[in-house]
């Protein structure tokens, strides 16, 4: 029956291309929100295949799955093959919370030589290489919604925006590409 | 053709770029390069608007931002028309249209004048002394003729249809104005390497080298040093040059916002190109080299077209090409002056006479213009001027007395000294003080990390100016961490001096009882009226400013503010720091709306958020709601249906069938982690400890205050794990409340709290039929009302997705509510609304939910509660955990006044006539027949038509309510007083049999 | 808009990523429900409201999330320093640095 189903991508279709940048939606993901104390992050780390990074704005990528520093307790696990995340943490017996909200978000990729003006159309946070290098995350605002945005290149950036507030994310940016 | 006062081989434009447009509808040609103010003057044309208050003729003052007068309106087209453009500072481009405002029926011929005639009338303070009686004049009368008559400008009456951009920037080093002193600053932390940003509210750089004549900079003469140091910074890539750029407001930690115009100097802008960017600039260090704006003399009939300061007759000639006259006089208490005189000689044009203020002027200026043969007066002022749309003729008289002569003139040019533009720093909360051997404000006490350089610190040699400039900009690179460099060394070298000034009246004549000296030219206000402000009893600037009106148009009082404040000091016989200068604040200049709301509009306005089957609602004909920023289809109107029948049907059929309804935007928190449960004890009244796996509890938050803060069902799907549901419009601040408990209160207990209301979609399956059309759909769950009762939650697949599985009900019939992952809301909506077909199911909307909930007298959070309800006063005593010690709220419910006996308690209200249906807000009392103002015992909180019940129903908080149960009470309508039974609040299956069966 | 130190991402961030969250340093009784009337006046409803330095709670809502303390002058809105939830009332206070 699962294959009856169809999957609605809430940004389906929808692109925006300029010299300077392109703005498209991400792939489907599988997201971990990741909840643990100190104690724990050796043996979530280790259920997880990397290590949790734990500086602020850090993040640790291996292949396809990544982890992005959100707080102090708080990490934003990515696989781009979908695998059951939440399930690879069951077996950790340290007390922690791993809740599925992979179809929370929805991911925007931003990327080209004016990526970074296009962010700043609604990003306060400074986005130049020396305070945000390639791999930095943070979650921030953009214009009147929260996002998390991942630097994964010189030149491009992942959104992470929660489903219903990927409209006006998306559209922001898309206006953004036209003055940059 | 070249335009009449056009000087062949002036100024830096290029005869053969020629651009025409037109004011009033006559049509002129001008230059590129041109401002419209100079292309006017190079036509000979002086007289370019009214004044505000007495309709007088003005002309051009100035050649820059600072313009109070030449204010016109600029249109495109019907929707780009735009009111009060300062005509220096709009750029000429082909076919630019132009019209005069603020006269009528034309500028040259303006009824409107007679007010300058009937001047007297109009004095300081005259709408405030005269407009006082009768009272109820006012709206019918006087106020709709004052703002006939007042206003500036036609506002436009079209959608603006140009785009705006905004943009965050960050950098080490930001530099306001891009003169000599700018220039060099940010020359000098560039070359750190440090990220620097460059502003300017003119097209080019250089500031006042535009009109300064004598100026050699780095070997270079100073305008060609200015556009080759820019082209230079630009050229740098951690450098950004922004001309036409100004910085309106210095805000807390260095956030300077500028306002960067586009496209308002394009003859055909790309329409894909935003006309302004606003930059929200946030520097490490700001450098202010806002330069100096240069001050008229005060004195009688100083208004008349062809009167204008010093400085900007020299830009109109050294930049334009452009003379404003051929037999010019001047009048002026400052050095700077005698170079104007000294450019248009050379020029060519006639210097009628220098009218020195000052008693016995000297210096090299002085004694340039003597040997250039211009005759100087010293010691004496302009008592008056003739002309009535352009000067003729100026009169002078000896100040110490004598006779007094007259001398034609075409054009007079005037300076009574330099302000330091002081604007930023003084918005940057810095403190100004009174230098009193020069008589100027200069920055004094620093609040930010900036610093002044050039003529805004009041420095008046340019090789000084250079110097402060290039050191600072080296030192606010370095104390930002750029690298370590030798500033660079810039030889400057001038002829020109800018010392000397006065402030207030030039002479008793300005103040004549039939003069009109003004100093104030955009709000038309006099050395007089300040006079009868401080007669009046005005002591403090502050207050002076406002009644006279002084310094508070839209050019903020650039050129007068000095003036009124000496004028006001001296007749109060007070120094003028004691009577205070008036705080600047932003914006400097005007922004358009559309500058400061940037990309918001339209579409991103405000975020919209739509659920999962949005779409499918809308192709069914749904009506929405907005529910904070969410869209919630209200109610699914059937041909034929208005919302009443389609809200019966809906009601009907969902207790007779089922109905189907998108309940995604609830909030939805998992609580997860070994004391989950205990810190749910303390976030909810209820008892949750014991509350089995499985199972869902229907619970209640209070705030400290013992009152109810939201409230929803949670299901414990593991003894570790809470699935908590809040209202749609709490999703965010319950969340923030429990992280504000656990973050900080109980920072001990191992729980985390993670939003999941965009996780799942809710659809919700309602009604007799409901466990029939979910079943097919379902994997692995028994749906049995012994295996899976109401109030219970299991998890398993639906349609083949992971889901979880409520077995809930808002309605009070059997209900589901079924959680699938967001990405398949809309495919699972459609296979149950499929199944729902079969069983005589309908959708329905936000309306129905509400009427079913309230027939079962269950309350809405913010509806039916107000932020003073308690639980017991809902009926919901039953949801607190009498045997626990601890939650919040639990002090807050043991208040005196929260156990006080006669509390508004929530009934039920039947209305005498079934057919009456109640209005929500309306008052209840005890008896109709009292005198107003009747004694109210509570209101109505939600009143709908009830078509299960065949009549209406409604939710009231009344004064002791439940002990009135059978009671008549009375809700006096306009109409009439309506009269109503108390009663309970269940209308529909008091026993509740119908969730279980 | 100012510039807020968050303790835990350890960085300047603007006003935009934070929510004021009241005053600091008041802490919820332990038998709250035994308190008197008087007691629970002072811990719920009386604020100091000062005219200078206050002690205050903040939110970093859209970065790391977390609440956290600040002294914040009200006169000039100048954040003194800023520190951990739960940390004690600093004793001394950081030197006012610059302008």
């Amino acid at each position: 029956m699962a294959d009856a189903l169809v999957r609605a991508d809430v940004l389906a279709g929808r692109r925006a291309e300029t010299a300077g940048v392109s703005v498209v939606p991400g792939a489907p993901a599988s997201r971990l929100s990741l909840r643990a104390p100190q104690a724990g992050i050796a043996a979530l780390s280790k259920a997880l295949g990397l290590a949790l990074p734990k500086k602020p704005k850090g993040t640790a990528q291996d292949g396809t799955r990544a982890a992005l520093w959100l707080g102090p307790d708080e990490w934003l696990v990515l696989d781009a093959e979908g695998v059951d995340l939440a399930g690879l943490c069951a077996s950790v017996r340290t007390a922690h919370s791993a809740v599925d909200v992979s179809h929370r978000n929805v991911a925007i990729l931003v990327s080209g030589p004016a990526a970074e003006t296009v962010l700043a159309a609604g990003c306060p946070q400074d986005l130049a290489p020396a305070v945000f290098p390639v791999g930095a995350a943070s979650r921030t605002v953009l214009g009147k919604v929260e996002i998390v945005l991942w630097r994964t290149g010189a030149d491009a950036f992942r959104v992470e925006v929660w489903r219903s507030f990927s409209d006006y994310a998306f559209t922001l940016l898309a206006e953004a590409a036209r003055d940059a | 053709m070249t335009a009449a006062f056009r000087i062949a081989g002036a100024g830096r434009l290029t005869p053969a770029h020629e651009a025409r447009f037109t004011f009033d509808g006559r049509s002129y040609a001008g230059l590129a390069g041109d401002t419209l103010a100079s292309a006017l003057l190079a036509n000979g044309v002086h007289l370019v608007g009214r004044s505000f208050k007495y309709h007088r003729p003005r002309g051009i003052l100035s050649a820059g931002a600072e313009e109070p007068n030449a204010l016109v309106e600029i249109a495109r087209d019907g929707a780009r028309r735009t009111p009060n453009v300062r005509a220096t500072v709009q750029e000429l481009y082909d076919g630019l249209c132009a019209v005069s405002q603020n006269r009528w029926p034309s500028l040259a011929f303006d009824v409107g004048a007679a007010s300058d005639v009937a001047a007297p009338m109009f004095s300081a303070g005259f709408y405030y002394k005269t407009f006082m009686w009768p009272k109820a004049a006012w709206t019918r009368l006087y106020e709709p003729n004052i703002r006939q008559a007042a206003g500036l400008g036609r506002a436009p009456d079209q959608p603006d249809p140009d785009r705006y951009a905004s943009r965050f920037a960050h950098c080490a080093v930001l530099v306001v104005g891009a003169g000599a002193a700018g220039l060099a600053a940010a020359l000098a932390a560039a070359q750190t390497g440090q990220r620097v940003i460059l502003c300017d509210e003119q097209a080019e750089p250089g500031g006042a080298l535009r009109f300064e004549s004598g100026v050699t900079i780095d070997g270079r003469p100073g305008w060609r040093w200015a556009q080759e140091t820019a082209a230079a910074l630009a050229a740098m890539d951690n450098v950004t040059v922004l001309p036409r750029t100004t910085a309106f407001g210095y805000y807390a930690q260095n956030m300077v916002c500028l306002a960067e115009r586009l496209t308002e100097h394009l003859a055909a802008p790309d329409p894909e190109a935003p006309r302004e960017r606003l930059w929200q600039v946030r520097a490490g260090r700001v450098i202010l080299a806002t330069g100096a704006i240069e001050r008229h003399m005060v004195f009688a009939d100083n208004d008349r077209p062809g009167i204008m300061l010093a400085a900007a007759a020299r830009s109109y000639l050294n930049h334009f090409g452009v003379a404003v006259g051929r037999n010019v006089g001047v009048y002026a208490a400052d050095d700077s002056a005698y170079a104007a005189a000294l450019d248009l000689k050379r020029a060519g044009l006639g210097i009628a006479a220098i009218v020195d203020w000052r008693a016995a002027p000297e210096g090299a200026a002085v004694e340039a213009a003597r040997a250039a043969g211009i005759e100087v007066l010293a010691g004496h002022a302009v008592t008056g001027t003739a002309g009535r749309l352009r000067v003729s003729a100026m009169t002078v008289a000896p100040r110490a007395g004598g006779a007094a002569r007259s001398i034609a003139v075409d054009a007079l040019l005037t300076s009574a000294g330099w302000t330091p533009a002081v604007h930023l720093f003084s918005q940057s909360r810095g403190r100004v003080g009174f230098d009193a051997a020069s008589q100027r404000f200069l920055p004094q006490t620093y609040a930010q990390a900036c610093a002044s350089v050039g003529a805004c610190k009041g420095t008046e040699r340019l090789s000084d100016a250079v110097d402060e400039a290039l050191a600072a900009g080296a030192a606010a690179a370095r104390e930002t961490g750029g690298r370590r460099r030798k500033a660079p060394r810039l030889d400057a070298e001038t002829t020109e001096t800018w010392s000397g000034g006065m402030l207030g009246v030039g002479d008793e004549s300005a103040a004549a009882p039939r003069a009109k000296a003004f100093v104030d030219f955009q709000n038309d206000v006099t050395a007089k009226d300040i006079r009868l402000a401080v007669r009046e009893g005005m002591r403090s600037i502050e207050h002076v400013k406002r009644f006279t009106t002084n310094g508070m148009a839209t050019d903020q009082g650039k050129t007068s503010n000095m003036h009124g404040l000496a004028i006001a000091a001296e007749t109060l016989d007070r120094p003028i720091p004691e009577v205070g200068l008036t705080t600047f604040r932003p914006p400097y200049t005007p922004v358009t709306f559309g500058t400061l709301v940037g990309h918001g509009r339209g579409r991103l306005f405000d975020p919209v958020r739509r659920t999962a089957t949005h779409g499918w609602a809308e192709a069914q004909g749904a009506v929405f709601e907005d529910v904070g920023q969410w869209k919630r289809a209200w109610y699914f109107p059937r041909a034929g249906e208005d919302m009443q029948a389609a809200v019966a049907r809906e009601c009907r059929t969902v207790r007779r069938a089922a109905g189907i309804f998108d309940a995604s935007t609830l909030g939805k928190i998992e609580v997860v982690g070994p004391d989950a449960a205990r810190f749910m004890e303390l976030m909810y009244t209820n008892p949750w400890q014991k509350l089995d796996p499985g199972r869902c509890r229907y619970g209640i938050m209070l705030r400290e205050d013992g009152f109810i803060y939201d409230d929803g069902v949670i299901g414990r799907l593991a003894p570790d794990r809470f699935h908590v549901t809040t209202t749609t419009g709490g999703a965010a601040r319950v969340l923030n409340h429990m992280e504000d408990y656990l973050q900080t209160e109980f920072p001990d207990l191992k729980v985390w709290l993670t939003s999941v209301s965009e996780q799942w979609a809710v659809i919700a399956v309602q009604g007799p039929n409901s466990r029939a059309i979910v079943e097919p759909l379902v994997d692995g769950i028994d749906l049995s009302d012994a295996a899976m009762p109401h109030m219970s939650v299991r998890e398993g697949r639906v349609c083949g997705v992971p889901a979880r599985l409520f077995r809930v009900s808002f309605t009070g019939e059997r209900g589901f509510e079924i959680n699938v992952p967001a990405d398949y809301g809309l495919a699972v909506w459609e296979a149950v609304w499929a199944e729902g077909e079969k069983h005589g199911a309908c959708a329905y909307g936000t309306e129905t939910m509400h009427v079913l909930r309230a027939e079962k007298g269950f309350i809405i959070v913010g509806q039916d509660t107000d932020g003073t309800v308690t639980p017991d006063d809902a009926g919901l005593g039953w949801a607190i955990g009498k045997k626990k010690t601890d939650f919040v709220g639990i002090r807050g419910l043991a208040r005196p006044d929260l156990v006080a006996a006669g509390r508004k308690q929530l009934v039920g209200l039947r209305t005498a006539d079934p057919k009456t249906v109640l209005e929500e807000g309306a008052q209840i009392v005890e008896t109709p027949d009292q005198p107003v103002p009747m004694r109210m015992i509570g209101h109505v909180t939600s009143s709908y038509w009830s078509a299960n019940c065949d009549r209406s129903i409604a939710l009231a908080l009344v004064e002791n309510g439940r002990a009135r149960s059978g009671q008549t009470l009375h809700v006096p309508m306009p109409g009439g007083s309506i009269a109503v039974e108390v009663t309970g609040t269940v209308f529909l299956d008091d026993e509740g049999g119908r969730a279980d069966g | 808009m100012l510039l807020i130190r968050c303790p835990y991402c350890e960085e300047d961030r603007p006003e935009l990523e934070f929510r004021h969250a009241g005053e600091a340093h008041i802490a919820r009784p332990e038998r709250i429900a035994a308190i008197s009337d008087e007691a629970f006046e002072r811990y719920f409803f009386l604020r100091a409201n000062p005219k200078g330095l206050i002690y205050e709670r903040w939110r970093h809502l859209h970065g790391c999330a977390r609440f956290f303390n600040a002294v914040r002058d009200t006169v000039s809105d100048r954040f003194v320093m800023t520190y951990k939830a739960g940390e004690p009332k600093p004793e001394t206070l950081p030197e006012e640095t610059g302008r």
